[in-house]
């Protein structure tokens, strides 16, 4: 059975990454900038699996399983700044979001 | 041959679904896109022989991550109206400007690094067994503890945070 090259799965995981950047600098909704950049984790996750293929060690593959981990810490913690921002400003508009005055 | 025809069908699917992602409107769009996109990026996990992890992105990511994704929005349930995806403002100008520019660099980068070939696997490759050997008889057994530790420690956060008087 023929297997998939490396150039198709990099070529995947850098035009998702490039999509999630475009996500986190053009939208102005909080949520919305988290979810591309839980897009950008997968496309490095992609790229850890593809390596990993390659080389036929499992190494990258574990390293995916602690990014899963990392994401899944991130995301909790996130969403409830999410939450927290909501309750005391009652909005999720990042251009809002200006008292610190960035 | 169709492992590597499923695997361009799958990756046109994350795609789309990616781009649905960061043009959606309403959040909840958004999130069900995404879930979309982590399940072909799962299927194409299977085809590079990751099977487990394949697994554990359905159930982590398409299960738990995108479940609080989801329970936050609803929970939230935002009125004000949203401006969504403008590719002809300043902002969208900039931000596709550079993301276009990074996608370039990053291409050109792994230029050199495609051409060398897919090596022959080991008998059991990306299944539970190997990856748990790897995981807990090399060296990734104090990463592994300090993953758990990093869990508690976001479940912790999570709740100060969220809760309405520590």
């Amino acid at each position: 059975m023929e297997t998939v090259g490396l150039a198709p799965v990099l070529a995947l995981s850098g035009v998702l990454f490039t999509l999630g950047v475009v996500g986190v600098l053009t939208r102005k909704n909080a949520l919305i900038v988290f979810m591309s950049v839980e897009l950008m984790l997968n496309a490095v996750n992609l790229a850890f699996v593809g390596f990993s293929r390659q080389n036929a060690a499992l190494d990258g593959q574990v390293f995916a399983v602690f990014v899963m981990a990392v994401a899944a810490a991130e995301a909790a913690v996130g969403l409830a700044l999410v939450i927290l921002l909501f309750r005391n400003r009652v909005t999720v508009q990042l251009d809002d979001l200006d008292r610190m005055g960035g | 041959m169709t492992e590597s025809v499923l695997f361009y069908l799958f990756s046109l699917l994350a795609v789309i679904a990616g781009v649905s992602v960061i043009t959606q409107r309403s959040p909840i769009a958004s999130a069900l896109s995404l879930v979309v996109c982590f399940f072909a990026l799962a299927a194409d996990y299977v085809m590079l022989d990751a099977h487990f992890v394949a697994v554990v992105q359905v159930l982590v990511y398409a299960g738990a991550i995108m479940v609080l994704f989801i329970f936050v929005i609803m929970l939230l349930n935002i009125r004000e109206p949203s401006p969504g995806f403008t590719p002809l403002s300043p902002r969208g100008m900039f931000g596709m400007g550079a993301a276009g520019l990074l996608g370039v660099a990053i291409i050109a980068m792994l230029d050199g690094l495609v051409h060398a070939p897919m090596a022959t696997l080991p008998e059991g490759y990306g299944r539970i067994a190997e990856v748990g050997k790897v995981l807990f008889q090399g060296a990734y057994l104090l990463p592994f503890e300090a993953v758990s530790l990093l869990l508690t420690v976001g479940m912790i956060g999570a709740v100060v945070l969220a809760k309405r008087e520590v």
